[in-house]
């Protein structure tokens, strides 16, 4: 490779690099500003809009919810997402290539065309606005990340040694409990997590289901970034991102750590 | 497959007996139920409205393609969602390469340079991209400060493709290393020892190898760009209106189920005749997201 050529590759990478990352970081010293603006730069420096977000019960409430929906979803969707994850590895391969495209399909589909889909039925089931529409709702959203991590995870699985503990007098529920089940937990874990991280960030199926009194946190970010120009959703960017990165980070360095 | 037959029941000699895996399909059933009843009945709903209210009949689909403001509306998702597609696979391309290229530690920070945005919300960085492209924003900051006017970015079109790409990108990135990584630079160096210039053996050997994961990555971008709500709404404004934008507005504001109902089906059939066209294009069939996790 001509050294000119490698500059280019080096420099519009850096360049990709910057765009995926850096603009995120804009919102950081947003939140910290002392004017009711989003403009840039911030003037002053205050923690009011974190202050804002703590002493405000509506923002509290719709935290509370996200962590409680994406909590139920998550582990919804794991439990159905690992089984079927388990039972398309071993159906033959047109089968199995058939059933786990009906599962990815949420993945594919326009979001908005599922979100008036499921408000429809939410509507007449009257699951708008309740703990348990979101929890179903989401659970769909998440269902192919759990199927994805796991078959990832049994692609590399020896059935042999089922056939093994088998052999050796062991029933399918302690096969699956002592052999399968550690063998795949890192895919499990990692489907639960992005299960979660799924329903946290959905936010166009839960803008149509939610109600006054029920509504998730992106929902009530989008909804204020509409309205006003509030820096609090810049608090609440910022919390957000750093959670995330948290929980992922050490999520990737235990995983890391185990290899 | 083996199956630990030693402990076969009542219920394993039935099941080979009528030859159906009932097992691997009692334990795929709740996620297929979830799916049935939250995604494949919504959907069957939403369609059956669109043909039956308010009047049976294809009235609603006449209605959308009579309407100027219907048809300007879909051209413009096509054309946005085509050059998003286009920066990110420009984009991806090059970053994607050095991926295969780089040292471990390199690689990592790339790779983290995907994840990070894969992980934070789209809403939240749509809110980044709100401060950076408003009028008198970061960028129009730097724009004038090299001497130029400032630009109309925020509700526009322009504004639109720029916050999409961002989110996009990740998409783009991962399928296209995962086909990248696959293909043998030895195959370069041998083109090279008979007499290619490195452009001839890039548009000769090394891009064909790599169109499947351009096709792959390039597909799922558009198929959600099509889709597209948060950032548009956003972002744009009057003159970047989609498709997704009008599906809510009949839904949500004039609660019409069937106008909103065959836009929903149209998106649809857009989106499913894409998938189809491209599994026929690449014959070989790619998993859409095997890549990315």
């Amino acid at each position: 490779m001509s050294a000119w050529l490698k500059v280019c590759l080096y420099l519009s990478t850096a360049f990709v690099l910057f765009v995926l990352i850096a603009p995120t970081l804009v919102i950081v010293p947003i939140s910290f500003t002392g004017r009711e603006s989003l403009a840039f730069p911030p003037v002053g420096v205050s923690w009011r809009w974190y202050a804002n977000f703590f002493s405000n019960e509506a923002w509290l409430a719709s935290l509370l919810t996200s962590l409680q929906v994406a909590t139920g979803a998550a582990v919804l969707a794991t439990c159905a997402g690992t089984a079927a994850g388990l039972g398309i590895s071993r159906l033959g391969r047109r089968a199995g290539g058939l059933l786990r495209g009906l599962l990815i399909s949420p993945m594919i589909i326009p979001s908005i065309v599922i979100a008036i889909g499921v408000y429809a039925v939410f509507l007449d089931a009257h699951l708008t606005g309740t703990y348990i529409g979101f929890v179903l709702a989401h659970a769909m959203v998440a269902v192919p990340f759990v199927v994805i991590a796991v078959s990832a995870n049994l692609a590399v699985y020896d059935t042999r040694l089922e056939t093994a503990a088998s052999s050796l007098g062991a029933s399918r529920w302690v096969i699956f409990r002592t052999v399968t089940l550690p063998l795949i937990l890192p895919g499990v874990l990692s489907g639960f997590l992005f299960a979660f991280v799924a329903s946290f960030d959905e936010v166009i199926i839960s803008l149509f289901i939610s109600d006054p009194h029920m509504t998730t946190l992106p929902v009530r970010i989008f909804n204020s970034m509409t309205r006003d120009a509030d820096p609090t959703v810049a608090a609440v960017g910022t919390m957000i991102f750093v959670g995330t990165t948290l929980v992922i980070g050490i999520g990737l360095y235990a995983g890391m750590k185990k290899k | 497959m083996q199956n630990p037959d030693s402990m076969a029941t009542e219920s394993d000699t039935v099941a080979r007996r009528r030859n159906l895996p009932w097992r691997e399909l009692a334990l795929a059933a709740p996620a297929v139920l979830i799916i049935l009843a939250v995604l494949a009945y919504p959907m069957a709903v939403v369609a059956l409205r669109s043909f039956l209210e308010p009047e049976p009949g294809i009235g609603n689909y006449t209605w959308f393609f009579s309407s100027r403001v219907n048809r300007l509306a879909l051209m413009r998702t096509f054309t946005i969602s085509a050059w998003v597609t286009v920066i990110c696979i420009l984009c991806a391309y090059p970053y994607a390469f050095l991926m295969t290229v780089v040292g471990p530690r390199m690689r990592l920070l790339l790779v983290l340079g995907v994840l990070v945005p894969f992980w934070v919300s789209g809403v939240i960085r749509t809110l980044a991209w709100v401060i950076l492209l408003q009028d008198s924003g970061l960028i129009n900051q730097f724009i004038s400060w090299l001497g130029f006017s400032p630009l109309r970015l925020i509700r526009t079109p322009l504004g639109v493709t720029i916050g999409m790409v961002q989110v996009l990108l990740p998409f783009m990135v991962m399928p296209l290393y995962a086909v990248l990584r696959g293909i043998d630079l030895r195959l370069i160096l041998a083109s090279q020892s008979l007499g290619a210039t490195p452009i001839r053996s890039f548009f000769r050997i090394y891009l064909p190898l790599s169109l499947p994961g351009v096709y792959a990555g390039g597909l799922i971008v558009f198929i959600l760009a099509l889709g597209f709500y948060i950032t548009p709404a956003l972002l744009g404004g009057p003159s970047s209106t989609m498709l997704s934008a009008l599906v809510q507005q009949q839904i949500l504001t004039l609660l019409n189920w069937g106008r909103g109902g065959a836009m929903g089906v149209i998106l649809l059939l857009i989106t499913l005749l894409l998938l189809v066209i491209s599994a026929g294009l690449t014959r070989r069939k790619y998993t859409i997201s095997g890549g990315s996790k």
